[in-house]
Formats: structure tokens, sequence, C-alpha cells
């Protein structure tokens, strides 16, 4: 087997009393989609947020792309290729439609420390832009402020910006929360169009778009890896059956 | 080391001012997440009233007696009437508004008190001096009001850990959305906290009557140190409040004092006072700013 | 609507020296200033998000360097012999320039303390700093502590003679134009997009991959210079600088501009400055305390308008 493109080694944080990540243990290997399940408050967020780098770890390592990032600040982790998507859409509202994916593609093209060309001008900047635009399927409502569009258009929005810095792994946190079955749909198929492009880390509550999008799943309960595997494996495993599918029904 | 004594007394003292000012505000702060910068005003409100009174009545008393409600009066009518609607819009329009009310406060008063500072006395039975120990003499009125911060410290104290109502108060300040799911009358609540804050502040002013001139605008002073207070003790909390107000009253207090001498000891005495003088006016500043470095939400942050 | 605003400024002076109003002139000059200093606080207010309330501090060092220097130069009293014997100066070609320099560098270093916080926090650690500076100028007794700063004359500038209360204003207008191309193409640069993305939401910038903190701090410094520039021009139009320049109630008086006029547009502030400033001189002919007046009309902008004038003009959204 290859080096993983993620390693998370012996992860632990807590919160005051509660134990968030417990020895979290689970490798992304590069080119699959990897998904993080587990029941609520199982720490799917507190997992994302330290492979971020928003919250720092008690102890533990992430390694990403051959480098030890457990310390590195956020921004340098974005650009080292690690993308995310926020569980609450998370768009610049006041910019437009294109603003808020030029944002995205010119945080990879070094500092922005420019004070006087035009952004909207540079074919740099708007050829990328339009690229992505096209890709999440937003180019005819280019210069509409992001606050006019719908949630579904919104979390299309979201993936887009994500996407447009090229990323190596991207985290999608939650991507269908709050979407109609119609949007479920769209999304899961523009996922799906990106597998084996792009690595991708999945925390998503819907297990069907699980299951079928998922080379590999991590079954997360009280913060701990208790079970990773194949879809069918996962499917087949007892242990996950009783302590995950049976959290779900209380 | 007389010296050094009575000015740590009169470091004590600021401080206890200061902690008048800021437990009410950094609640206030704390739990609405509003920002008041008419704060300064209940304070002045204090002053007046009480100066007024004791004029008419000869009684300090009598005049601290009036200020009281006076200032909590205040306080809820503009809480009632400006900042309830403030507390859903963002930062700026609180600072905005409650700006408003600082010019419409001062400019008030120099319509009804005139542009004059009124003087107040200190009341007969605190005006001698208290010998601390032996060739140690000390302003009554000084160590009352030293005596008044300490009594309102622990009746804080007393009513946060031992009154329904003042545990409800603290949980606002270090969980806000854990007063809503509990149930409470927040509205009530909130008038009420920015009563007792601003009754808070109405002593501060009374208390510093007799020390400080009584006149327009003398509430932005004490506010910025206040909130200097609030920044270094973290907002939300009257245990940081009262730790960081002593810490900045004797930073100010002793040094003001010390410092010119501090650098005559190496430098031409003219230019010692200067040096000295420009750094303690700014001593509590770069205490804040050397504080932040180590811990951005100040010494005691509420969880939020 | 731009273009006549503009018109109408260029043709005050000799209109108002034709009706006899010539002190409208050097009104009107004041005015352009507080324009100045409010275009640079909406550059961090309106665009990047930050609410500072001590933007009157950077306006004061810009008046302090002038004063300074005017004050060494008349006296023939060095203010350094090391690594030069520098005797201060009174040419604007050098006073302005320095005094953006040195107001940038107190930015540069005041916002490296307040912008690890933001919010409630931000707000009251830029008024604790602004303050901190007004109590140091207070405490400068070689030039005149509280009683603050004469200067003999307004500063030379090559051609023009700021004496003339008319070229004066031109050349407050000039700069006030000049500002304002600036600061159009800043904040429709890449660096401006950053800035107001920071606004917009901080957080996702940084999952972006900008160094968030970097970006304002740079913006919190350009914004210094610009108030500094400000304070230059006005040391030099009223040939007096004193601590009561970076008091903060200033600071407010400032903000209350840029909300007034609109926030994050870059005329919104002028027009800000241009009522505010007017109302209270038009209140004040009424009676001595119209600020009475003026705190309640605040809250009720804040309450009911907030849009800023600009927005109701124009129709356009903050």
């Amino acid at each position: 087997m290859t080096e993983p493109l993620l390693q998370v080694t012996g992860l632990n944080r807590c919160f005051g009393a509660i134990q968030a990540s417990r020895d979290l243990s689970f490798g992304i290997v590069a080119g699959e989609i990897h998904a993080l399940i587990g029941p609520n408050g199982a720490g799917k967020t507190t997992a994302i947020n330290q492979l971020t780098g928003e919250i720092e770890p008690d102890s533990g390592s992430i390694v990403f792309d051959g480098r030890d990032i457990t310390r590195l600040p956020v921004h340098k982790r974005a650009l080292m290729g690690l993308a995310r998507s926020f569980q609450i859409t998370a768009v610049f509202e006041h910019l437009t439609i294109e603003e808020n994916l030029a944002l995205a593609v010119q945080a990879h093209m070094g500092h922005s420390y420019r004070f006087w060309a035009r952004a909207d001008r540079d074919l740099r900047l708007t050829r990328p832009t339009r690229d992505t635009l096209r890709l999440v399927g937003l180019e005819e409502r280019a210069s509409a402020p992001a606050s006019s569009l719908s949630h579904g258009e919104k979390r299309q929005l979201e993936v887009g910006m994500a996407l447009a810095g090229q990323p190596k792994l991207l985290l999608l946190d939650e991507p269908m929360a709050g979407m109609g079955p119609g949007g479920t749909v769209e999304l899961s198929n523009l996922i799906g169009e990106l597998k084996g492009r792009i690595t991708m880390l999945l925390v998503e509550h819907d297990m069907d778009v699980v299951f079928s999008l998922a080379d590999r799943i991590t079954v997360l309960v009280y913060g701990e890896a208790v079970a990773t595997g194949t879809p069918e494996q996962i499917r087949a495993n007892p242990l996950v059956r009783q302590a995950y599918l049976g959290e779900e029904h209380d | 080391m007389l010296l050094i004594l009575e000015q740590l007394m009169n470091g004590l003292q600021l401080g206890v001012m200061l902690f008048l000012m800021s437990a009410g505000l950094t609640l206030v702060f704390g739990i609405m997440q509003v920002i008041n910068l008419a704060h300064g005003s209940f304070y002045m409100v204090g002053a007046y009233t009480a100066a007024t009174v004791t004029q008419l009545t000869g009684s300090f008393l009598l005049g601290l007696l009036a200020a009281l409600p006076a200032a909590a009066a205040v306080g809820m009518l503009v809480e009632a009437v400006v900042l309830r609607r403030l507390y859903s819009r963002d930062h700026l329009d609180q600072v905005l508004a409650t700006f408003g009310l600082i010019l419409f406060f001062n400019e008030l008063t120099r319509m009804i008190w005139g542009r004059q500072p009124l003087f107040m006395d200190v009341p007969d039975w605190l005006s001698g001096t208290v010998e601390l120990f032996p060739g140690a003499p000390y302003p009554s009125y000084r160590l009352a009001v030293i005596g008044m911060g300490i009594l309102v410290a622990v009746f804080l104290y007393l009513l946060f850990t031992r009154t329904r109502l003042g545990m409800q108060i603290r949980a606002g300040a270090s969980n806000r959305e854990m007063i809503a799911a509990l149930g409470v009358n927040i509205r009530f609540l909130y008038t009420l906290v920015f009563g007792l804050g601003a009754m808070l502040a109405g002593l501060a002013g009374v208390m510093a009557g007799p020390i400080l001139a009584v006149e327009a605008g003398m509430g932005e002073e004490i506010l910025i140190l206040t909130f200097v207070v609030i920044v270094i003790g973290g907002i939300g909390s009257i245990r940081g409040a009262l730790i960081a107000a002593l810490l900045v009253g004797m930073v100010d207090t002793l040094g003001r004092v010390f410092l010119p001498g501090l650098f005559r000891l190496f430098l031409p005495v003219a230019e010692a006072d200067g040096i000295g003088a420009s750094l303690a006016s700014m001593s509590v500043y770069i205490l804040m700013a050397a504080i932040l470095v180590w811990r951005p939400r100040g010494l005691f942050p509420a969880q939020i | 609507m731009l273009g006549m605003g503009l018109v109408a400024l260029v043709a005050l002076p000799p209109a108002m020296n034709a009706l006899g109003e010539t002190y409208l002139v050097s009104l009107f000059s004041r005015i352009l200033i507080y324009a100045l200093v409010a275009v640079s606080l909406d550059l961090i207010l309106g665009y990047g998000g930050m609410v500072s309330l001590g933007h009157a501090a950077f306006f004061g060092i810009g008046g302090y360097v002038v004063g300074i220097l005017a004050f060494h130069s008349y006296e023939a009293e060095p203010l350094f012999t090391w690594p030069f014997i520098f005797e201060g100066t009174e040419n604007g070609l050098l006073t302005l320039p320095l005094a953006m320099l040195v107001s940038a560098f107190f930015a540069l270093i005041i916002g490296f303390f307040s912008l690890r916080t933001t919010g409630m926090h931000f707000i009251m650690i830029t008024l604790a700093f602004a303050q901190m500076l007004y109590y140091f100028s207070v405490s400068l007794e070689a030039y005149g502590g509280d009683d603050g700063l004469s200067l003999y004359a307004r500063n030379q500038l090559p051609g023009i003679n700021l004496g003339d209360d008319d070229s004066f204003y031109y050349l407050c207008l000039g700069i006030l134009v000049i500002y304002l191309y600036v600061s159009h193409r800043l904040v429709n640069s890449r660096f401006g997009r950053v800035i107001q993305g920071v606004r917009e939401n901080e957080r996702r910038m940084q999952a972006l991959g900008f160094a968030t903190y970097r970006y304002k701090l740079v913006c919190f410094t350009i914004a210094g210079a610009g108030a500094g520039l400000a304070g230059a021009l006005i040391a030099n139009q009223t040939e007096f600088v004193s601590p009561g320049l970076m008091h903060w109630t200033r600071s407010g008086e400032i903000l209350v501009m840029v909300l007034l006029g609109g926030m994050g547009t870059l005329f919104g502030p002028v027009l800000g400055a241009i009522v505010l400033l007017l109302l209270e001189e038009v209140l004040a002919i009424y009676t001595e305390h119209w600020m009475v007046l003026l705190g309640p009309f605040l809250v009720v902008v804040v309450l009911f308008a907030k849009r800023g004038l600009y927005g109701l003009l124009t129709g356009r959204k903050p």
C-alpha cells in the first residue's frame, strides 16, 4: 500500500471533561473519497477542525503530504492544498459570486499585497475563476451578490471556493446539511465527478450519499475510530452496527 | 517607607473605584454582548446627584442615598429606551448610539449645573485622619472608600454565589445561550443587571465627588481606565475585574509617584521628571499591551 | 452627481469671496480635511470591518509632527544631532510625507497589539491606546503640554502660498481628490478584495489560505498614514496643535461622519463630514448647548438610518 496523503496518529483533544478526540488514528489514501461517520457528538467536527488547524490537539500528530502539520497555522495548511467547506455555509454574503471565487483563486497566487491594479481586470485571476464558475454551474449569476443565492446554491459556491485552489485534499463538512432532495442529487453528482481527481474527506449524515460515494469509511464513536474499511466491510461489521446504529435509534 | 505605604493605600483606593465601575460594566458586556460607552454618565449622575443633595441638606449620607437610586433609574431608563434596541445590532451601532448618549448627558449636566465644576466637601465625620500604625496618618475618607469597595466586593460575591438571581446572571455572563435555555426572563434580567451596574457606577461617582471635581465629562476619564481593567480582567469576569482593577490602580498610582524618582537615578532631574511623567501616564496602557501579548482574551476569559 | 459636487467645491472660494463670507472658505478647508480622515477610517471600518475607536490618535500624531518640526525650525534648536543634525523644517514637501510616515509607524505598533483581538476587545483597546497617546502628548511639556503648540506660520510649498486661505483650500481639495482616487484603486485591487473578505468572514479567509492578521495590519497602517496626512493639514490650517486633536471624542466624531455618510463607500464619509460639521455650525448658531440635540440625533441615525446619507441618495446598500 502507498503512503497515505494524510495520516492522523493518536490524536487527543479534551474540552473540559469531554474528550472529543480519543487516540484518534486514520489515514486517507490519495485519490479516494474517505468518509467520516458517527453519531451526533462523536467528535467529527472536532476532528476536521484539528485537520484544518482551527483547534490544536492536546497530543498526537497529523502528517499531510509528507510533512508534519500538527502545529501549522490554518492559512499555511490551506496553502499546502488542504481545503475545506464549512458545515454552516460560509460564503462572503456581500461580495458577488465571482468575487467569492476569485478570492479563493487569489489565495493560491502568492501574496495579495497588490494595491493598485484592478482585480477584476486581472486575467490570471478571472480565467481560473470563470472555469470554477462553470464547474459549479453558477456562471449565469456571476455578478449577483452571494446573499441572493438559495441555500443549495450557496453550498455549490462553497464547494467551488474549496475547489478553486486546486486542493490536494478537500474536507467536506456535512455538505448536504439543510439541502432539499434535488440539491442533494446535484451536489453528489458534482462530488462524484471530482472523484479520482481530488482526494476527499467527507463528513456526512446522509448514509445513502456516504455509501454510494465513499471508497473507505471510518466510524467515530466518542471521539475514537472504532472501525475503518470499505463500505461493505463497515456494513458487515457487528461492532459498528451495535455502537453506531444502536446509538442512532435512541 | 511611609510614603510607600501611603501610596499603596492610594493605589488601593483607585483600584476600588475602578472595581465599582468595572464590575457592572463587565457584566453588561459579558451578558448582553453590548458595548456601552455611556457607563461613565451613570458615574457622573451619581456624583452630581450626591453633590446637589448634600449641598441642599448638608448631609453626605442623604446625598449618597439619593444618588444610588438616581443612577440606577437613569441606567434602567437608558436600557429600556435605547440599549434594548441595540442588543441584536453590531458593536459599531452600539458604540455610536452610546457615544450620542454621552454627548447628550454631558451637555445636559452643563445646562442644569453650568460649566463650573461643583465641589463636594468630605463629611465632617470622615474629615480626620486615622493612624494606620504609629506615625502613619491616612485620611479617614479614603479609608472609607476602600472599606466601601470591600463591602461591595463581598456583597457581589454573596450575590453571585449564594442567590439564585446571582447564579443566573453569572451563567449568562459566561454562556449566553445557557440562560435562554434555563427559561429565565431575559428582558427583566438584562434591565436588572443594567440597573445594578449603573448603581455601582453611581456609587463610584459619589465616592469620587469629594476627591475630584464634579464636572461634565468626568465620567469619560474613568471610563477609559475601566475599559483597560475589563480588557485585562477578561470580559464578563467579576473576579477578573477585581484583580485587574487593583492591578491598574496600583500601577497607575505608584508609577506617577515613583517613576520620575527612578529616572533621576541616572538622568538629569528635568529630563528624568519629563520622561518619568510621560511613562507614568502610559504605564497602565503598557501593562495592558503586555498582558494582551500574553493572554489576548484577558486574565480570566469567560467561555463563549 | 459626483461631478456636480466637485464643481460646487471648486467654485466655492470665489463664490464665498464674492458674497463676503470668507470665513466659510476656511470652514470648508476644515471640512475637507475631516473628510480625508473620515475616508481613511472607512478603509479599515467600512471595508475592513475593524471598528477602531482610536483613529484620532493618528490624526493627532500627524498634527504634532508638523508642529514639532516647525517648532524646532523656528527655535533653531536641533530636534536630534545624531546621526545627522536635524533642526526641523517648515517645508511641506518634507513635513507632509513625514507626518504620514510617523503616523503609519504608530498605527503599525498599535495595530500589532490590537489586531490580536476582535470585536468588543478591539474597540476598547484601540480606544485605550489612543488615550495613551493623548496623555503622552499632554505630558510633552517642551511642546506646550496641555495647552498645545502654536505654529508661527503655515508650511511652505513651492509655487503655492499656503498662507492664503483660498490656495490652502485648493490644496486640501486636491489632496482629498487624489486620496479618493488612490483609495478607489486600493479597494478594487487584490489587496482590497482580501480586506473585504476579512470583513465578511475572517475564519473563511484563513481557511482559504490568507494570513488575515498581516493583511489587516497593513490596512490599519495605510489608514493610519491617511489620518496622519489629514492631521498635518489641520495643523497647518489652524496653525496650532494640541492634545485635543487626539482626544477620544474626536475619534467618535470621525466614526460618526463615516456612519452618517455611509460606510463601505468612498464618497459617503466625505458627505458625512460635510453634513456633520455644517450641522454643528448651524446648531451652534441657535444654542450653545447644541450637543444636547446632536446626541439624540446620533441615536436616531443609528436606530433608523443605517445605510447612511450616501445610501439614501444613491439607493445603494452599504
